[in-house]
C-alpha cells in the first residue's frame, strides 16, 4: 500500500529548483500513512532502549540534509542561498554521524544476564 | 533506467530501510541492525540525492564536501561525550537539525521569491514553508537553551523562569507569526514579503526561547521528546515544499516517535502536553511550607549494609542524583556483592526517572548490569510489598506517596513507584533540602525510612566497602 503510494507519484521534483507538477494530496497521503506505520512500530519499541531510540530519530531526522543537498548543489543560485545549503549540510551531518554512533554506542552496552549478547 | 527513475528506487529502498531501523529497535537483541540499517538508509538517501543533482547539473560539488567533512568532524567528537551528558547532547543534536531545516526553508522562499516564481509559491507550499521554519528555528533556539540548562550553563536560569502574563503574550506572538504566515500565502510576491519571511523567523527564533524558560529539569524529559517531534516534522514540512516524498516519510517517522515518547512521559507524570508548556511547576508548590519541621532519621552505611545483605529482595530506585555523582559504577558493585550474597537485586525504573526518556537503562547498561534486572515502575509495583529494602538513589518525586494521597501536592496523580511499600527504605540524599519544586516527600519521614546523607557516589561506594567488608576477603 505504501509503495504503491510511493512509487505511483514518483515526484519529477528531486534535482534543481523547478517544480513539476505538485501532487498536493500524493504527499499528504505519504505522509498519513508514514506517521501511522511509525506510531504502530515505535509503540512496539522497548522502553529500555527509549534514549538510544531517540538518538537514532535524530539521526534519521537529519535526512534534511536531502534537503541541504538540493539547495546547495542548484546552478546559479545566489551565493548566499549556497551558503545556507552548506550549513545546512554542515548541521544534518553532524547529527547523521553523531546520531548514529553514539546510538550504537550505547547499544552495546546493553547486555543480558550472563552477558552472551552481542 | 533514467536518473530520475534511479533517484526514486534509491529513495524508496532508503525508506523500507528506515522502517526496518526503528522497527529492529524494539528489542535490545536486534536492535544494532537497526542502527546499521539507519545508516543504509541514510547513505542511499544521500547517494540518491547526488544522483539527482548530478543528472540535473549541479554545482558546488568541492563545497558540498567540504559541508560534510566539516560536520563529520564536529559529530565524531559529539557521539564521545560521557553518558551522562547523553541529554544534552540529544538536545544538541535537535537543535542542529531544527537550524538545518529552517535554513533550507529560507533558502528555498528566497530563492523563489528572487525567482519571482509564482508557481513554486503556491499557497500549499508557502504554508509548507511557513510551516518549516516555524518548527526548525523554534527547535533550533528551544534546543540550545534545553541543552543549556541540562549542561548547568551559569547565564541559563535553571529555575522555571516565569513572569505575569505569560501565557497571553506568547499566544498574542503566535497569533502574530500566524497572522505573518496568512499575510504571505495570500501576497507570496509584494514587496513587504521578505520582511514578513523575516518577522516568522525572528518570532519562531524568540518562541524557543519563551517556550523553555517556564520548564523545569524535572520536565525536561517530556520537552526533549516534544522537540524531537518538532525537528521531524519540521523535516516533513520540508518534504511537502520540495515534493520529496523521503523527507516526508523519514521525517513522519521521526515525528510519531517523538509524539509517542511525548505522550509517555505525560502519562508518567500525569500532565497533558497543554500543562506542561503552558504551566510552569515549581510555582504551585510554595504552599507545602506549613506545618512543623518533620525529622529526618539518618542512618550508617554499616548498618544499611547489614540490613542488605539479611534480605532476600532488594529493589534498587535510581533518579537524578545517580546520573549527577556518576554513580553507576559503584551501584554495580554493590549490585555483585549482594548478589553474591544470595540476594535478589531489582532496579525499579521510573519513566521520567533522569533528564531524557530511558537515561536511567542506559546509564545502567553502560555500569554493565543486565538489562534483565532493570525492570519498569508498573511490573514492579506488584512485587514492592515483597521486597525487604528498597533503596533509592538520588530519586525524589517519582517515590513520593504524597502524588497517590496529597490532592493539594503538585504531582498528585503521578503514577509513582511504591517505594513506601516495602518492609525498610534507605535512600540517599545529597542535601537536607527538599527535591526538585521544593515538594517535601513524606516517603523520607516514614518510620521505615532511614536516610543516608551525602553524595550519590561516596555513600553507594561506603556501602560496597561495608559489604564487602563483612564477607571478610
Amino acid at each position: 500500500m505504501l509503495l504503491m503510494t510511493l512509487t505511483q507519484h514518483a515526484a519529477p521534483a528531486t534535482g534543481g529548483g523547478g517544480h513539476g507538477e505538485l501532487d498536493v494530496m500524493g504527499a499528504v497521503f505519504v505522509f498519513m500513512l508514514a506517521t501511522f506505520i511509525g506510531l504502530m512500530v515505535i509503540q512496539r519499541v522497548s522502553r529500555l532502549l527509549h534514549t538510544p531510540l531517540m538518538s537514532l530519530t535524530n539521526a534519521i531526522s537529519a535526512i534534511a540534509v536531502v534537503g541541504a543537498i538540493i539547495v546547495s548543489a542548484g546552478k546559479d543560485y545566489p551565493g548566499y542561498i549556497t551558503m545556507l545549503g552548506l550549513v545546512a549540510i554542515f548541521c544534518s551531518t553532524t547529527n547523521i554521524v553523531s546520531g548514529f554512533l553514539i546510538t550504537d554506542r550505547m547499544l552495546k552496552m546493553f547486555k543480558k544476564q550472563g552477558g552472551g549478547a552481542k | 533506467m533514467s536518473a530520475e527513475t534511479l533517484v526514486q528506487v534509491l529513495y524508496l529502498v532508503s525508506t523500507a530501510l528506515f522502517i526496518l531501523s526503528l522497527k529492529w529497535m524494539s528489542d535490545p537483541e536486534t536492535a544494532r541492525k537497526g542502527v546499521f540499517s539507519g545508516v543504509g538508509a541514510m547513505t542511499l538517501a544521500i547517494a540518491g540525492t547526488l544522483t539527482g543533482v548530478l543528472a540535473t547539473g549541479g554545482t558546488h560539488y568541492w563545497w558540498i564536501l567540504g559541508a560534510f567533512a566539516l560536520g563529520a568532524a564536529v559529530g565524531y567528537p559529539l557521539a564521545q561525550v560521557p553518558l551522562t551528558a547523553v541529554p544534552q547532547r540529544t538536545a544538541l543534536s535537535h537543535a542542529f537539525g531544527g537550524l538545518a531545516a529552517g535554513l533550507v526553508g529560507t533558502a528555498k522562499f528566497f530563492l523563489y521569491y528572487g525567482q519571482k516564481n509564482e508557481a513554486a509559491l503556491a499557497p500549499f507550499i508557502v504554508v509548507a514553508l511557513v510551516a518549516e521554519i516555524l518548527l526548525g528555528f523554534l527547535t533550533f533556539t528551544g534546543s540550545i537553551l534545553a541543552a543549556g540548562k541540562l549542561q548547568e550553563v551559569k547565564w541559563i536560569p535553571q529555575r522555571p523562569v516565569t513572569y505575569p502574563l505569560q501565557n497571553v503574550s506568547n499566544l498574542a506572538l503566535f497569533a502574530l507569526a500566524l497572522a505573518l504566515g496568512v499575510a504571505l500565502v495570500l501576497h507570496p510576491l509584494a514587496p513587504w514579503a521578505p520582511w514578513a519571511f523575516g518577522g516568522i523567523i525572528i518570532l519562531s527564533l524568540a518562541f524557543g526561547v519563551l517556550l523553555i524558560i517556564p520548564i523545569g529539569g524535572a520536565d525536561m524529559p517530556t520537552v526533549i521528546s516534544i522537540l524531537n517531534a518538532y525537528a521531524g516534522l519540521s523535516a516533513v514540512a520540508m518534504g511537502f515544499v520540495l515534493n520529496n516524498k523521503l523527507l516526508i516519510t523519514a521525517g513522519a517517522l521521526d515525528g510519531s516517535s517523538g509524539l509517542i515518547l511525548s505522550v509517555i512521559m505525560c502519562k508518567a507524570m500525569n500532565r497533558s502536553f497543554f500543562n506542561v508548556l503552558f504551566g510552569a511547576f515549581g510555582q504551585t508548590s510554595t504552599a507545602g511550607a506549613e506545618g512543623e519541621a518533620k525529622a529526618y532519621k539518618a542512618d550508617t552505611t554499616e548498618s544499611a549494609a547489614q540490613v542488605m545483605e539479611q534480605a532476600d529482595l532488594v529493589v534498587i530506585v535510581p533518579g537524578y542524583g545517580m546520573a549527577v555523582a556518576q554513580a553507576q559504577h559503584k551501584v554495580r558493585e554493590v549490585y555483585d556483592l549482594l548478589k553474591k550474597k544470595g540476594v535478589t537485586v531489582k532496579f525499579a525504573i521510573h519513566p521520567v526517572a533522569g533528564r531524557m526518556p530511558g537515561h536511567m537503562n542506559v546509564l545502567l547498561a553502560e555500569a554493565e548490569i543486565p538489562y534483565d534486572d532493570l525492570v519498569e515502575m508498573d511490573e514492579i509495583n506488584g512485587d514492592m510489598p515483597q521486597a525487604d529494602v528498597v533503596l533509592v538513589i538520588g530519586a525524589n518525586d517519582v517515590v513520593n506517596p504524597a502524588a497517590r494521597s496529597d490532592k493539594s501536592s503538585p504531582i498528585y496523580g503521578m503514577p509513582i513507584i511504591d517505594a513506601d511499600k516495602a518492609r525498610a527504605v534507605y535512600a540517599i540524599k545529597r542535601s537536607k533540602a527538599p527535591g526538585f519544586a521544593g515538594i517535601d516527600n513524606e516517603l523520607y519521614f516514614l518510620d521505615k525510612t532511614f536516610m543516608l546523607f551525602g553524595d550519590a557516589k561516596g555513600v553507594v561506594g561506603e556501602l560496597a566497602r561495608k559489604l564487602a567488608g563483612e564477607s571478610g576477603h
